[in-house]
């Protein structure tokens, strides 16, 4: 799905996450953590990626696989190394009033993956089934 | 849900009821107005009730990080009450729940303040 630098996409693609988490088959506690990994990894792409212009757009990508959800999500904006982001449990960042999108993405998923788009980044988030989550 | 909240007085503590989502946009700041009104008014004892906050996001986080900040820079204490387990697990991971008073019993929140 292709959706426009917005809040509400953001909303959208949150919604559609956890709707996809659930009929894929994980259960009531992971599901909402892919969908808040999913929301903050577009929150990255709408607010910092695209800087929430109209003219750029971001795209998601959701699959399931016997082993895995495999979501995807690219902006158009300079692009994003991971490397530069600080890290927010050091004590000198602990009490910054933000910086903590990619390390919560981190904590909820499995795997995750940046690729350079030249513009744009896109975001892997990779979650695998444990055996009480079989394929829907 | 867009976050609402409601504001009462108690022993000279503000409590501020908070429900719904703390997320990127309106609650944010929504969340950010409160705060920034109780202080302008001279109250410097908030007291944030957590217990029908639903959903919080990393904004959220943050800007709960940011109102703590704001009230400790201006000689008060601001205070959580009553979290949810998804709020608790998230101040978890983030290392926060050390750096926040976290209280579970509004009557014994209210007499901690100084």
């Amino acid at each position: 799905m292709t959706v426009p630098s917005t809040l509400e996409s953001v909303n959208a693609l949150e919604r559609a996450a956890e709707e996809f988490a659930a009929r894929s088959g994980f259960d009531e506690d992971t599901a909402p953590n892919i969908a808040m990994a999913v929301r903050e990894a577009a929150i990255n792409a709408v607010m910092h990626g695209n800087a929430y212009a109209e003219s750029k757009t971001v795209t998601a990508s959701f699959e399931s696989t016997s082993d895995s959800l495999v979501i995807r999500i690219a902006d158009q904006g300079p692009g994003l190394d991971p490397s530069t982001i600080p890290d927010p449990l050091a004590p000198e960042n602990i009490l910054r009033g933000s910086g903590r999108g990619i390390f919560l993405i981190r904590a909820f998923m499995d795997e995750v993956h940046f690729r350079q788009l030249h513009p744009g980044t896109e975001l892997t988030l990779i979650k695998h089934r444990t055996p009480a989550q079989p394929s829907a | 849900m867009s976050m609402k909240v409601s504001t009462r007085q108690v022993d000279g503590v503000t409590v501020l009821d908070l429900s719904g989502r703390i997320t990127l946009g309106e609650g944010s700041v929504t969340l950010r107005d409160a705060v920034r009104d109780v202080l302008s008014k001279g109250s410097r004892n908030i007291l944030l009730n957590l217990g029908d906050i639903s959903y919080i996001d990393s904004s959220g986080i943050g800007e709960l990080v940011s109102a703590f900040t704001s009230v400790k820079n201006a000689g008060g204490e601001l205070k959580l009450l009553n979290l949810t387990k998804k709020v608790h697990d998230l101040l978890q991971i983030t290392k926060l729940y050390t750096v926040f008073d976290i209280k579970d019993d509004e009557a014994k929140a209210i007499s901690s303040f100084a």
